[in-house]
């Protein structure tokens, strides 16, 4: 073991903490090594001298004060979540209101049957552009003039037909 | 502390009378200042109270208590450092004013010898550590912690407190080199922090 192996172990060895293989490797270096044999017995001088400075007493009123401190301390109660807190009173009331006035500005609800049958509307007749014979077909119509194209009746005239 | 978790505040009590002392003292050290070390301790107390029903039994509570005392103590610690820079910048200097005085480290052995106090030169001595060092010492000297306890509460491996505390010893030895030549005579029980 060399000196600077030591310095590692010298303060667990000094302090009996050191496991046997551990005191065994500093005893045989400290054996051998005056310096640090030298710097061992000052570390042992060092921690009396450390002893020299006198504990500090607590003051007579580090009890009371903390005891009033503790006091004042909210208690843990089962039972408190009960007790309505201020704080989550105004947080929920102010929730309610943001909920009512967001409502407010929300456009009216669409009639969700109503929508659907729209929807199916719209899409029903989607089937008939994958028939290959229609498309062709309406192909076939976009080449004639509109004087060739069949006159479609007026649906006013077909209501006053149906009337009459 | 369990019992203080389950809410029993008689065990508190005993908790404190256990542990009042050694916390005060630590702090003490840590910040030299009684009444700061006072105010520090019971805030100690205060959050062991607050986070009673957070603590774990895996947990060592010598550990948990002297860390959130060394969280505190370095806070303050630094929070006082920088109030003095503040006030030291913003001090107006005038031609009639003496000039500040220099920190107590920097006083001649001899001064220190002559006031006879030899307790508040090795307090300044470990006052002026570094930080880390100044808590390794104080737990391991004066609080007689085991290294694994302490390298908890300083967050850092064993090998690295052991180096941590040889420099730290290495340069008490070097700074207190006057008292430690002429140590007094150990009481009996004293000469190691274990």
């Amino acid at each position: 073991m060399k000196c600077a192996d030591v310095s590692l172990e010298l303060i667990a060895y000094l302090d009996r903490r050191a496991n046997s293989a551990e005191r065994r490797e500093v005893e045989n270096h400290l054996a051998a090594c005056s310096a640090c044999r030298a710097r061992a017995e000052e570390f042992r001088n060092l921690w009396n001298v450390l002893d020299e400075v006198p504990n500090l007493e607590p003051s007579f009123t580090f009890d009371a004060r903390l005891r009033t401190r503790v006091a004042e301390e909210p208690r843990s109660n089962w039972l408190a979540w009960l007790v309505p807190q201020p704080r989550l009173a105004l947080s929920i009331a102010m929730l309610v209101a943001l909920s009512v006035w967001i409502g407010r500005q929300l456009p009216p609800p669409v009639d969700a049957e109503a929508n659907a049958k729209q929807q199916f509307e719209m899409i029903k007749d989607l089937g008939v552009l994958e028939n290959y014979d229609v498309l062709t077909k309406l192909d076939a119509l976009s080449e004639l003039t509109p004087a060739a194209l069949p006159v479609q009746p007026d649906d006013s005239q077909s209501q006053q037909d149906d009337g009459g | 502390m369990l019992d203080v978790k389950a809410g029993d505040r008689a065990s508190f009590d005993l908790l404190l009378q256990k542990y009042r002392s050694p916390l005060v003292n630590f702090l003490f050290r840590m910040v030299r200042d009684p009444a700061t070390a006072e105010d520090l301790a019971q805030e100690v107390f205060l959050r062991v109270y607050r986070a009673r029903k957070q603590y774990s039994p895996s947990a060592k509570f010598t550990t948990w208590l002297f860390r959130i005392a060394t969280n505190l103590a370095l806070n303050s610690v630094r929070d006082n450092r920088h109030r003095r820079m503040e006030t030291s910048l913003d001090a107006p200097v005038g031609e009639d004013q003496a000039p500040p005085e220099l920190p107590a480290r920097e006083l001649r052995i001899d001064e220190h010898m002559v006031e006879q106090d030899r307790a508040r030169f090795i307090r300044r001595a470990i006052g002026a550590l570094p930080e880390k060092q100044r808590v390794a010492v104080l737990l391991h000297k004066y609080e007689e912690m085991d290294y694994g306890e302490i390298a908890k509460i300083l967050e850092c491996s064993e090998s690295a407190l052991k180096s941590l505390l040889f420099r730290a010893y290495e340069t008490l030895r070097v700074e207190l080199a006057p008292l430690v030549a002429q140590p007094v005579a150990p009481r009996a029980g004293e000469g190691r922090p274990s």
